[in-house]
């Protein structure tokens, strides 16, 4: 018999293992909802599978009665517009106060100390301030996102420009390149592939940021919903829109990984 | 004179790296440099590329200062970390003509293109990389790493080319190969080469020149106290086995290959 640690699992029996845990919840969970169901068939807590699709598809295909609107692709829309602008702002404002602070030391004197300090406040901390400042509108929600994760961005875009080998840099230089050409031709494309790393584990805290916002000050959204419906102990919304939400941020996880082995084959090929 | 060096000091802070170096470089010399670990050839190299500044003394480069940042005119090949990771062969060696040639966007088009092309895959052919030409530097062997980060150094025609250990972590055989190229492409090219290297035997037979840093003063009570200086400036191939023997004491230096190192 070989010691557990140099045991693995076959290709297939690892892929039926990884799910078995999730089979458990979902099993768990319906023998649960049906205990509950069978003493009082209206009890919103556990509501049965068949409850929380048929909520979720009304939701996704049934005009509001109230405003006219299909819900749950208008909170998603709101919700993504918000997500998409916090997020593509902080990567921009990473790559460019990154770049800068790692590579040019006036810029990095002037700005790190800064990006430190700003980094240590807590964002949910001066969430009412953004009310306060940019009103409940749109905005403060997006600046809070930016506010959450630009400066563990800035940071790790910062940290891998000043990782580049200085030999790299010299060897630039001694082949003419001038300052702006080393940043467009030497360190941006490889800095880009640990941005989209950097933003990839960022996106968790942007999601964080976003619901947390909504659920204060809004009109429509995924964290918004989830929170009207809080009070009507409405389960068979929320439940689905966590599932929602979670099959989301997995995909955008998927896609800024597949985009990293597609757009730079040399990435993961470093030694 | 190419480079001259007149009674050059290296400090940082206390600490002395190299003293009082007095030194003449023809174009088209070949100069291999000995000498201890942490003696400060690199330091040597870092001030001619003009990555360090002299802390005494004066360094000339054909005459007039030495520029002090890196530029077209000395190339450099490190022992490693030369080439760039996210370029594929062919492009690590066009980037040089785009460098030069499109200042703003760094990226040359059309027929500008295939004439920097035509001139890169030339000099691909020129350190045998031609059937590398699309692979990145992840993909090529330590060797071919090398060759292709000389192809690149020379697409400037630099004035002179500094090598330091570019082929320390090469094994012996391939070594052997970058040497028959260097020194072809030395002479072909006529060039002038400073090439650090911890093998003694590169460093008697490869140039023309070979110049040992060593420490002359010592202070046990403060060892940083003096600085290496040049000890032994001989032509290359003309020494005397005790010479030899001396230079290897005093260095400490292994000599790679040794059984037919007379021969
Ligand atoms: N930036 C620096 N600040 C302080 N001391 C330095 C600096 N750079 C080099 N030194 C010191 O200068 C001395 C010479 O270093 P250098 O790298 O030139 O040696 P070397 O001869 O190239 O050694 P090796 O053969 O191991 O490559 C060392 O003692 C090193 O500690
Ligand atoms: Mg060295």
């Amino acid at each position: 018999m070989k010691r557990l640690v140099n045991q693995h699992p076959p290709r297939t029996i690892g892929y039926l293992l990884g799910l078995l845990p999730f089979v458990l919840l979902l099993l768990a969970y319906v023998a649960a909802s049906a205990a509950r169901l069978a003493e009082n068939p209206n009890d919103p807590l556990l509501p049965s599978l068949g409850t929380m699709f048929e909520t979720f598809w009304r939701l996704a295909t049934e005009p509001s009665r109230r405003t006219g609107e299909l819900v749950l692709w208008v909170d998603t829309a709101a919700s993504l517009t918000r997500l998409a602008l916090g997020v593509g702002i902080s990567m921009l404002m990473g790559l460019v106060v990154g770049i800068l602070a790692g590579l040019i030391p006036y810029a990095g004197r002037t700005l790190s100390p800064l990006i430190t300090a700003v980094a240590m406040i807590p964002p949910l901390a001066v969430l009412p301030i953004l009310f306060i400042t940019f009103g409940v509108g749109e905005l403060a929600k997006v600046v809070l996102i930016v506010f959450g994760i630009a400066p563990f961005i800035i940071r790790d875009v910062q940290q891998r420009v000043e990782e580049l080998p200085t030999e790299q840099l010299i060897k630039a230089q001694t082949l003419g390149a001038s300052s702006w050409l080393i940043v467009l031709r030497v360190v941006l494309p490889q800095v880009f592939p640990r941005l989209l790393d950097a933003t990839r584990l960022a996106l968790g805290a942007a999601w964080l940021f976003l619901i947390a916002s909504e659920a204060i000050a809004a009109t429509e959204g995924l964290g918004y919903r989830i929170f009207l419906v809080r009070r009507f102990m409405d389960m068979a919304t929320i439940l689905p829109y966590v599932v929602w939400i979670t099959l989301l941020a997995f995909l955008f996880d998927l896609l800024l990984r597949l985009a990293n082995r597609w757009l730079f084959p040399w990435y993961g090929g470093r030694r | 004179m190419i480079v001259t060096f007149r009674n050059v000091w290296k400090t940082y802070g206390r600490d002395v790296v190299l003293e009082r170096l007095n030194l003449e470089v023809q174009a088209g010399e070949f100069i291999t440099i000995v000498g201890a670990s942490g003696c400060g050839k690199t330091t040597f190299l870092r001030m001619l590329l003009g990555e360090e500044t002299a802390s005494r003394g004066d360094m000339l480069l054909e005459g007039a200062p030495m520029p002090s940042e890196p530029g077209p005119d000395r190339g450099v090949v490190f022992q490693k970390y030369s080439v760039f990771p996210h370029l594929n062969a062919l492009d690590n060696v066009l980037v040089a003509e785009e460098f030069a040639r499109a200042r703003l966007t760094g990226r040359l088009f059309g027929r500008v293109r295939q004439r920097a092309r035509a001139k890169a895959l030339e000099m691909l052919e020129a350190v045998g990389l031609t059937h590398a030409v699309k692979k990145y530097p992840h993909e090529l062997s330590g060797g071919m790493q090398q060759r292709l980060a000389i192809a690149q150094a020379l697409m400037k025609n630099p004035k002179i080319l500094l090598l330091d250990e570019p082929f320390g972590a090469l094994d012996p055989g391939i070594r052997r190969d970058m040497h028959a190229l260097i020194l072809d492409l030395w002479r072909r090219r006529r060039l002038t080469i400073f090439m650090v290297t911890h093998d003694l035997k590169e460093g008697f037979y490869l140039g023309t020149r070979l110049l040992v840093f060593d420490k002359v003063r010592h202070d046990p009570q403060a060892p940083n106290a003096y600085g290496a200086n040049i000890t032994y400036d001989i032509p290359v191939g003309r020494v005397e086995p005790e010479v030899l023997e001396e230079i290897r004491d005093q260095t400490g230096l292994p000599v790679a290959g040794e059984a037919g190192f007379r021969g």
